[in-house]
């Protein structure tokens, strides 16, 4: 259909049929001022602030709700307009407190903008204004204030359309009307800090930011985030070289306008207690802190001491460079370095064509007609990336699932089919007949996406044959900031993270190895054995596993580069100071290497690690999902009953585990022990009731929980958590005991 | 948490909307719950919207936007007064005041035994007869005069 011809203020336009007149003047670049309109969200036109005047339209019109017609001709400022639009910030103001020097909000309050260029300097209304009690919504997000709420919606709409779970909603009307989670609920949604960026006004503020700083006050840098595979842009707002809050940097085709909560609320453990800030030294089980030559002297006579046997373990979260200049530690030193520690299979690792990835820009999942996600916790795993899907799925993308859980990712599902974990790549390969594989066929933009779980999976070469084998593009869903990066890193080095635990001397960097590893006790026993283990991390590890601990910058506070799972490579600089005498990672390893004599390791800046990194090395190319694997017979069934671990969102990595904020809420909740109703019959448990778990040598008192969508044998036991750090696998068998409640007797 | 009676009610509501429209019959699944609880409990709504498929905050919106749904237990017999404004012309704050006078009672608010609950209601599209009194949201009285009042409240306490 041809274009609308159509005139704004004086000025031509054209626009596609369907556009509204605030689609044509932002356009144009006009501005029309506006409360609930929000381009990523559905129109509601209940603010009423974008009224215009229309040529032979009797009353002034909403821009944001009036499609724009052929030969229409606008007026945003006209005299007409003007009051319109005055009119409407007039009653706006009618109810609201006016309490901007005490608001969050005010500096970057919408209405505290517009109230200066339409509202008038006293009102003339003389009655009671409304009062709108406070509510407790969760850890997070923050609804003290309500009686500033103007009832845009955007909230209740940015749930519906966005998180795809309705959390909160307008009850009542009129002067009634107000906005409130159902009946004592909380808002729970992993996305649920967006809400506050969308509130026009100070009535849903953050939590943790509350009464910190002035927006006027606080620094912007630029940053990424360093959690999940998406790296998403970041603004960190810095007051006193302090980090106050995270903010995201709009890129369409990254994050667009959204964080995850995770990605918004990890700076508060920047100052967590648990910060290491001295480098400190174990002698004769004693620690104590020393200066910083005094350590790097020990850790590098213990590494040369070790040469031939120095085993690196660096999680993805690391930066390029640091892992870059890890891989050439290993190297010169002689061992190995991996950054994959919680994958088991690495049978594929000389049959690869390339680096994994998400086989696509992340702007083009939105694209997708038809998807198979396999062994993905989604929206738990890749909040944004699932949000992308949920868009991809209202246009009509049908989302297929083949995984060993049915949690609900909000988004409707066409197929699903939940296996125990020791079946999936028996489904995965016989999925051409299943209703999934006509699900796929009728496609035509298909792409087979691995997540985490299949990545995670003891047979994850074999699955990723497999998902090749289906003869549709192929992704991986990146578990962390660097999962690509660490393989452009030149990682892995000598061996794999299973076989870097044997090594005599044992470097970890940032790492967990209780949390991160995929197997904690053969992590934990790697560590017992070794002759030296140096530590280099932000936090003093729970567990006193190591002979030296040395105090690294994290995130926001030292510069580095993460490659996406997309393949965008992204640097960022520093936002503050390290804490304490907390130094940037590569700075530490260069020394380490300068001390060792590693010959070439004389990097001035980032900047020359950075390129000798990437010297000569296209990325495109790099890249490759292709795998040359014959297909293996699948393992038989194990005996007993089957683990499926899962990585909880905040518990994925150090940062998140001590942001305290994020802890409160329902996703920190301690892990619990899910099965079945039939197995909690065979063993005779109820849910609540505390059972013992026993994995190898160890074990973990949970409580069991029903989840009847669970496969047969099968207890879902999370991993990455202090309650279950004791166990083995995170694939593997567990046996589960009912544990006596004490009763009297 | 509903009778089988009430829940065929509901399916019959359902019935009359597209499939993946079944919210559509929220308003008359609430007014089953209703008629078969007296008032609308957060689990019963809870309760509603699990059996439409929807967020239970949506329906919370739903019943708290009309007046004609009981977010609280109400009496046995619920009077609703329209205030609005013709129907305030041609006199039904003063029945309202009557009402208020005889039962003991303000908006809002239930007689100690249980027998009347005074709502303020909104336009019912009967400004012609009013004053208009609704009862227990099903029955209409027009033309209320104080002596209709008196009758009707008569009428009530003897059934």
């Amino acid at each position: 259909m041809s274009e609308l011809n159509l005139e704004i203020d004086g000025r031509a336009v054209a626009v596609p049929p369907g556009a509204t007149v605030m689609d044509a003047a932002v356009k144009l670049g006009i501005y029309v001022p506006h409360f609930c309109y929000h381009r990523k969200l559905s129109i509601a036109a209940n603010c009423r602030m974008c009224l215009v005047e229309v040529e032979r339209a009797p009353k002034p019109l909403p821009a944001c709700a009036t499609p724009a017609t052929d030969g229409m001709k606008v007026r945003t400022n006209s005299a007409g307009a003007k009051s319109a639009q005055q009119g409407v910030m007039e009653f706006l103001l009618i109810n609201h407190p006016l309490d901007c020097p005490i608001c969050d909000q005010g500096g970057e309050c919408q209405l505290q903008d517009l109230a200066v260029g339409y509202g008038k300097s006293a009102s003339r209304f003389e009655e009671d204004k409304r009062v709108v009690p406070a509510k407790d919504i969760g850890p997070l997000v923050a609804a003290e204030e309500m009686s500033r709420c103007i009832q845009c919606t955007r909230c209740v709409r940015f749930g519906q359309e966005i998180a795809g779970v309705m959390e909160l909603g307008m009850i009542h009307r009129g002067e009634h009307a107000e906005i409130v989670a159902f009946v004592g609920r909380t808002v729970d949604s992993e996305l649920s800090g967006n809400m506050i960026d969308l509130c026009p006004v100070g009535a849903l503020t953050s939590k943790p930011f509350r009464f910190a700083a002035r927006t006027w006050e606080l620094a912007r840098r630029k940053s990424i985030s360093p959690h999940c595979g998406l790296g998403s842009n970041l603004v960190v707002q810095v007051k006193q070289n302090r980090v106050k809050r995270v903010l995201p940097l709009e890129n369409e085709a990254v994050n667009e306008c959204w964080l995850s909560d995770k990605d918004r609320y990890s700076y508060e453990a920047l100052e967590s207690g648990e910060r290491l800030t001295r480098p400190m030294l174990k002698d004769h089980g004693q620690w104590r802190e020393v200066d910083w030559p005094q350590a790097l002297e020990r850790v590098a006579a213990e590494l040369t001491k070790a040469a031939g046997s120095v085993g690196i373990l660096a999680t993805p979260h690391s930066t390029l460079e640091e892992l870059y200049l890890a891989g050439r530690l290993a190297q010169a030193l002689g061992g190995s370095a991996d950054f994959r520690l919680r994958q088991s299979d690495f049978s594929g690792d000389a049959k690869r064509g390339g680096i994994p990835w998400l086989g696509m820009p992340v702007a083009n999942l939105d694209g997708l007609d038809r998807v198979l996600v396999v062994g993905s916790f989604l929206r738990k795993d890749h909040p944004l990336l699932a949000q992308r899907l949920r868009q991809a799925a209202k246009r009509g993308c049908r989302v297929n699932v083949l995984h060993s859980v049915d949690d609900d990712w909000l988004m409707p599902i066409a197929n699903r089919k939940i296996v125990p974990p020791s079946e999936l790549l028996e489904a995965l390969r016989g999925v051409n007949g299943t209703p999934i594989g006509e699900s796929l066929r009728s496609g035509r933009n298909v792409a087979v996406l691995l997540g985490n779980f299949a990545q995670q999976h003891p047979q994850a070469a074999q699955l990723q044959a497999a998902a090749q084998a289906l003869g549709y593009p192929i992704g991986f869903l990146g578990e962390a900031a660097n999962s690509v990066g660490g393989y452009l890193a030149g990682l892995p080095v000598g061996g794999n993270a299973a076989s870097a635990l044997g090594h005599k001397a044992l470097v970890l960097l940032n790492a967990e190895p209780e949390l991160d590893c995929a197997d904690p006790q053969t992590a934990g026993q790697a560590l017992e054995r070794a002759q030296f283990v140096v530590a280099l991390g932000a936090f003093r590890p729970a567990r006193d596993g190591a002979d030296v601990l040395l105090p690294i910058a994290p995130f926001a506070e030292t510069a580095g580069t993460f490659v996406s799972t997309e393949g965008r490579i992204q640097s960022f600089h520093p936002a503050v100071r390290p804490a304490g005498d907390a130094r940037p990672a590569w700075k530490v390893l260069r020394v380490l290497g300068n001390l060792a004599g590693v010959a070439g390791f004389d990097y001035e800046t980032l900047e020359q690690v950075r390129e000798a990194c990437l010297r000569g090395k296209d990325l495109a190319a790099l890249l490759s999902n292709r795998i040359d694997l014959a297909a293996s017979p699948a393992a038989p069934a194990p005996q007993g009953l089957q683990r499926i671990a899962e990585v909880p969102i905040h518990f994925a990595d150090a940062l998140v585990r001590r942001a305290p904020s994020l802890q409160k809420t329902r996703d920190a909740q301690p892990p619990r022990a899910w099965m079945n109703a039939r197995l909690m019959q065979q063993l005779g448990v109820s849910a609540g009731q505390p059972v013992l778990i026993r994995q190898g040598s160890g074990e973990a008192r949970l409580a069991a929980a029903l989840d009847d969508r669970l496969p047969e044998g099968c207890v879902r036991v999370p991993a990455a958590h202090a309650s279950t750090a004791g166990l083995g696998a995170m694939f593997g068998t567990l046996g589960v005991q009912a544990v006596a409640v004490g009763k009297a007797a | 948490m509903l009778s089988p009676e009430s829940l065929r009610r509901i399916d019959r509501e359902i019935a009359k909307y597209p499939a993946e429209h079944k919210q559509s019959a929220v308003m008359a699944a609430l007014i089953v719950a209703q008629d078969e609880k007296g008032w609308l409990a957060t689990e019963t709504m809870d309760f509603v919207a699990q059996y439409l498929g929807m967020a239970p905050v949506a329906v919370y919106e739903v019943a708290s936007f009309y007046n004609m749904y009981n977010l609280e237990p109400a009496g046995q017999y619920k009077l609703t007064v329209c205030t609005c404004l013709p129907c305030g012309l041609q006199g039904s704050l003063d029945a309202a005041d009557h009402l208020k006078a005889r039962l003991g009672v303000d908006f809002g608010e239930t007689t100690a035994d249980g027998r009347f609950t005074l709502k303020e209601g909104e336009c019912m599209g009967a400004c012609a007869m009013a004053p208009v009194v609704l009862v227990n949201n099903k029955k209409m009285h027009d033309y209320m005069s104080n002596a209709k009042l008196d009758a009707l409240l008569d009428e009530l306490r003897k059934r």
